[in-house]
This record gives C-alpha cells, sequence and structure tokens, in this order.
C-alpha cells in the first residue's frame, strides 16, 4: 500500500466489511415442517438452534481504491468476490464496517429489469430507466445499443419479444444496454464471457472505453487473462478473507500457485456462465 | 460455504495496516459518501421523483407482459373483470339471491367487485413487491418504494380498463349518465394513495418475512367479505339486528368507504343517504393515513432490502 502517494484521490474505502447472509429453512434434521414450528414456538433461541444459518460471505476486508485504478477481484468459487462488489454498489448491507465511496456504483446488469415478454425494443427503454437513465438519453442511445448488440443484423428481431432470441442474442442485448450508461465507479461481474468471439471482442473495447470514462473499475473474473489485460491491481478473495492486495503479476502468480496448474497452459478454460 | 480446498497458503497477506479510524477519517477527507446508507425522507422523495419514469414504464410493461402469450392478447385486460363480475352475479345475483332490496344490483355489484380487486391486488403485489423481486433489488440501485409504487400503478391501469368494462355495463343496465360520474376521480385518487400506503407496509413486512404472502388472500377475503362488495352495508344497518359500533365500523373501514363512494358516484338509485356520514372526510382520512404513514414506514427499512 505504501506505493500510493498521499494526492491520489479515494474512490471506494472498504473498513472492516463483514457480510452476512442469513439463510432460512435450513433447520437441522428432521421434517422441515416441525423444525419450521419449533422456530415459531421457541422464539428465544439461538440463530442456528433456530434453523438460520449465518453464512459468512465477506470477513473483515478493507481497502482504499483510487480513482483511475481498474482493479481485479480474484478467487475460487464462492470466495465471496460477487457479494464484496455487490456491497460496494449498495445493494448488499454490511454487517460490520462501513464502506464509504464516491458518488453511486454500478454493477453493470440490468438482466433483473428486463422482461421475456416484451420487444427488444422496449426492453432497451425499460434497462435504460431501471438503471437511471434519462428518456432523453436514452432516446439518443438506441441506436447505438441496438446496433452495437448486433441483434438485427439478421433481421428485424429488435421487434420480437426477447423470449423468442437465442440465449447469446439476449446475452448481447442485455450487455448492450448494461453497457450504455457512463460510470463514475464501475462494477463488473464476469460480464465479458456473452456472445460469440466477434461480441467478445467488440465487448472488451467497449469496458476498455467505460474505464476510461469511470473513476475506477472494478472486475469479477476467474479468466487470469483478462485480469492481466484489465487491471492494475488485484484484490485476492478467499473465504471471505482479503488474501492479497497488490499489483496484479505479483497476486496472480500467487493465486496460480495456489489454484494449481493454470500458470503452465492457459487453455481455454470453459465459458463462465453468464451472471443471471 | 464449503470450501474445498486446502487451507491457503499463509502467504503475507496485505490488508492495509492502517486503523479503523484512519479509513474513516480518509473517506471523510475526500468527502466519500456511506455505500448502502439510507438517505434522507426529502432526498428519499427526491430520488423516487427522478425514477418517476421507470416507475411508470415499470408498471406498464408488467402490465402488457401479463397476457402477451395469450391469443387474444390485450383482450383479457377488459375479459378478466368481466367474467369474475360473471360469477359474482351467478352465486350472489342468482343462487343465493341477495339481490333483494338493492336497486340496480347488477352495477352495484360489478362497481363492488372492480373497486374491491383494486384494493386487494394492490395489496397482494405489495407484499411481493420486495421478495418476489430481490433479483431487481440485488442488481440495480434506485430506491425501493419504486417497487411497491410502481405495482400499484399497474393495478390502477387494470382498473381504468376495468371501468372501460364498467361504463358499458351500466349504460346497458340503464344506468344514466350524470355529472357525479366525475366524483370517481378524485375517489380513485384517494384509493390509490390508499393502496399505494398499505402497499408499502405490506411491502416491507413481506421482506422480512415472506410468510405473509401465504397468509394474506386469507386476510384479503375475510375483509372482502365484510366491506359489502356483494351486499348492502346500509341495508344491513337498517335491520337493527347488528350493534349500532358493528355497522358504524363496517361502513367506516376503507375497502367499504372507497367502494361506497364509486357506487354514489356512478350509480344514481345509490343515495347519498346510504353513505357514512363524513364519507369524504373518512376516504382522505384513510389515504392520508396509509399513504404518508405508510411511506414512512417503508423508507425507515430502505437499507435492509435485499438481504437474505
Amino acid at each position: 500500500m505504501a506505493e500510493h502517494p498521499s494526492e491520489k484521490i479515494p474512490t471506494v474505502v472498504a473498513d472492516g466489511v463483514d457480510i452476512v447472509y442469513r439463510v432460512n429453512g435450513t433447520g437441522a434434521g428432521r421434517g422441515s415442517a416441525t423444525a419450521a414450528l419449533n422456530r415459531i414456538v421457541r422464539r428465544r433461541q439461538t440463530e442456528k438452534a433456530a434453523g438460520v444459518r449465518r453464512v459468512h460471505a465477506v470477513k473483515n476486508v478493507s481497502f482504499v481504491a483510487y480513482r483511475g485504478e481498474a482493479i481485479g477481484l480474484i478467487g475460487t468459487n464462492g470466495s465471496g468476490k460477487s457479494t464484496l462488489l455487490k456491497a460496494v454498489a449498495g445493494l448488499l448491507p454490511v454487517e460490520n464496517g462501513r464502506i464509504y465511496t464516491d458518488g453511486q456504483p454500478s454493477l453493470l446488469g440490468v438482466n433483473a429489469a428486463l422482461m421475456n415478454d416484451l420487444t427488444g425494443e422496449r426492453n432497451v427503454h425499460l434497462g435504460g430507466l431501471a438503471m437511471g437513465m434519462s428518456r432523453e438519453q436514452i432516446r439518443d442511445r438506441y441506436q447505438d445499443i441496438v446496433d452495437f448488440s448486433g441483434i438485427n443484423e439478421k433481421g428485424d428481431f429488435i421487434t420480437l419479444p426477447m423470449r423468442t432470441y437465442s440465449s447469446g442474442m439476449a446475452a448481447r442485448l442485455r450487455f448492450s444496454i448494461a453497457a450504455a450508461k457512463d460510470h463514475d465507479v464501475l462494477l463488473i461481474d464476469e460480464a465479458l464471457a456473452t456472445g460469440d468471439r466477434s461480441f467478445q471482442k467488440r465487448s472488451e473495447d467497449r469496458i476498455r472505453e467505460l474505464r476510461k470514462h469511470a473513476g475506477t473499475v472494478f472486475l469479477v473474473s476467474h479468466n487470469n487473462k483478462s485480469i492481466r489485460d484489465t487491471c492494475d491491481r488485484v484484490l485476492w478473495l478467499e473465504r471471505g478473507e482479503l488474501l492479497m492486495d497488490g499489483p496484479t503479476e505479483e497476486v496472480l502468480k500467487e493465486y496460480e500457485a495456489f489454484t494449481g496448474d493454470k500458470s503452465a497452459k492457459p487453455k481455454p478454460k470453459p465459458k463462465a456462465p453468464v451472471p443471471s | 460455504m464449503s470450501q474445498v480446498l486446502d487451507t491457503p497458503p499463509q502467504t503475507p497477506a496485505a490488508p492495509p495496516a492502517s486503523a479503523d479510524h484512519d479509513l474513516a477519517a480518509l473517506a471523510a477527507r475526500h468527502g466519500l459518501s456511506v455505500s448502502g446508507a439510507r438517505p434522507s425522507l426529502p432526498e428519499y422523495v427526491r430520488q423516487l421523483w427522478a425514477r418517476r419514469h421507470f416507475i411508470t414504464a415499470f408498471a406498464t410493461a408488467k402490465l402488457t407482459a401479463q397476457y402477451s402469450q395469450a391469443k387474444l392478447g390485450q383482450v383479457w385486460q377488459v375479459m378478466t373483470p368481466l367474467l369474475n363480475a360473471a360469477v359474482y352475479y351467478f352465486i350472489f345475483g342468482v343462487l343465493l339471491g341477495t339481490k333483494h332490496g338493492v336497486p340496480d344490483y347488477i352495477p352495484f355489484l360489478v362497481t363492488g367487485v372492480f373497486i374491491w380487486t383494486f384494493t386487494q391486488s394492490s395489496i397482494m403485489a405489495g407484499t411481493r413487491a420486495i421478495s418476489g423481486n430481490l433479483g431487481l433489488v440485488r442488481a440495480l440501485h434506485f430506491p425501493r418504494a419504486a417497487l411497491p409504487l410502481s405495482f400499484c400503478l399497474q393495478q390502477l391501469q387494470q382498473l381504468l380498463f376495468s371501468m372501460g368494462a364498467l361504463v358499458v355495463i351500466l349504460l346497458c343496465f340503464g344506468v344514466p349518465v350524470g355529472v357525479s360520474w366525475l366524483l370517481a376521480l378524485p375517489a380513485l385518487f384517494l384509493q390509490f394513495t390508499f393502496n399505494a400506503g398499505v402497499s408499502m407496509v405490506m411491502a416491507r413486512m413481506g421482506a422480512k418475512t415472506p410468510d405473509i404472502a401465504q397468509l394474506m388472500p386469507f386476510v384479503l377475503r375475510t375483509w372482502m367479505y365484510v366491506s359489502g362488495v356483494m351486499w348492502s352495508i346500509d341495508k344491513l344497518a337498517q335491520k337493527d339486528s347488528l350493534p349500532h359500533v358493528v355497522t358504524v365500523a363496517l361502513a367506516a373501514n376503507p375497502a367499504a368507504v372507497y367502494i361506497d363512494l364509486m357506487r354514489f358516484a356512478l350509480i344514481d338509485s345509490f343515495h347519498a343517504s346510504q353513505l357514512p356520514a363524513h364519507v369524504w372526510a373518512l376516504a382522505a382520512g384513510w389515504a392520508l393515513v396509509a399513504g404518508v404513514g405508510g411511506f414512512i414506514y417503508f423508507w425507515k427499512a430502505e437499507e435492509t432490502y435485499g438481504r437474505g
């Protein structure tokens, strides 16, 4: 951390962050109906006995992100990367600690706001509004979004309901909508691995463009190559704990040694699923 | 969080050595704000207003998406309330003969059913507004009150379709068009405010305890039967078989107030004498209490939505 001179402007400060999920209905042992009844009858008992499991997803993580940085988040599955990202975006409440941000960080993703029964055209509007764009902004960028997605390359598909799209086409449209907005602090959760080869190239270019406009970019990815390409600093999370925080090469070297053979043969890994 | 991997190597991890108060001070020095903190009430209202286009677009989108797979498509918007009214007419008008003593029984019944359905579905949708849209809540940042409001707006749009059908029914049964029809507008506005308030209360409760969504249909059905949807509270009051307190309570319950106001507005044989005393004050009072109270109650838990 010594390499950050004092004139750097912090955009995200995480201060001893703990994030805990509580999951209902994991009552130990037999019939969950009786367990649920038990839970209601005996209110005054520990959460564990009440069948509520606490999942401590992120444990005491602190870091400072500065303007102009692109930070990769790595770690094995279930290590709390996406959870941390959501907390930075203010979408998940933290249990302990604080996250301070400059402006409103936004997660790159609008999937949840889109409706399969509506046409692509209406989804562009709906998704844009859901991300907080004004009607004028959406009108201005509508054609760009459609062109970028390439939906209309094979005919007039934008006026068909989204449920008729192939999964690749839908993913491309979703990415195009999500990437249409400029962000102060941009959080990307494995969004790069959608669509076919040519679309992937286009989206990587768009990410780089967004990076130029955004103050700070966070990228969650299992693809070490794309982390190397885009990030200059990496946070390594393991079991919710911040294991390493430093320059990309240093951290990735340790990470690759930890996970095994990845440095030996950079075989193309199976595509990470599109985050839904 | 089951990790099957070996214990991570004990590399000199580099969590910033700085103590907590240093980070807080750093954040304060650069004017950073706490992420995900609840905005102040005026700020919340401002944010909500900034998202008004999203609220209306989301409501319309939901409404259109509802029947988009059906062959008849949007015709169902009108068909569904009409079929509902037909079923209630068959049961309560023909089989049970509740209509005795109520003039213009079919307009009376259909108005009641439509207006009640508006409140009922708003509250049901509100109960699931957060718990049923966790994906949205966890993916995007917007004032969460946009969700229950949007669902209520969807129900209002749905009701406007029903009102179109209602006008046709009224004309078919020879109810004359009158100036009093204009009273439907303030009545609807007050009812919408009431519904939105109650849905926000239910949205917060449903977000914390999703089980409430299972319970609500029973609560709502009971509420419907005591609200004079299919029978006249006024007629019951005249019979003297019930204590005065009960009849006053029945007539003052918000659903009954809004239903009777709409009947008074639309049906000329439904006279002002059949309305409870101070009916507009009651209607406005319920709207104010539920609307403002519900909004504040919902806002108080704003930062917790999306957990668990």
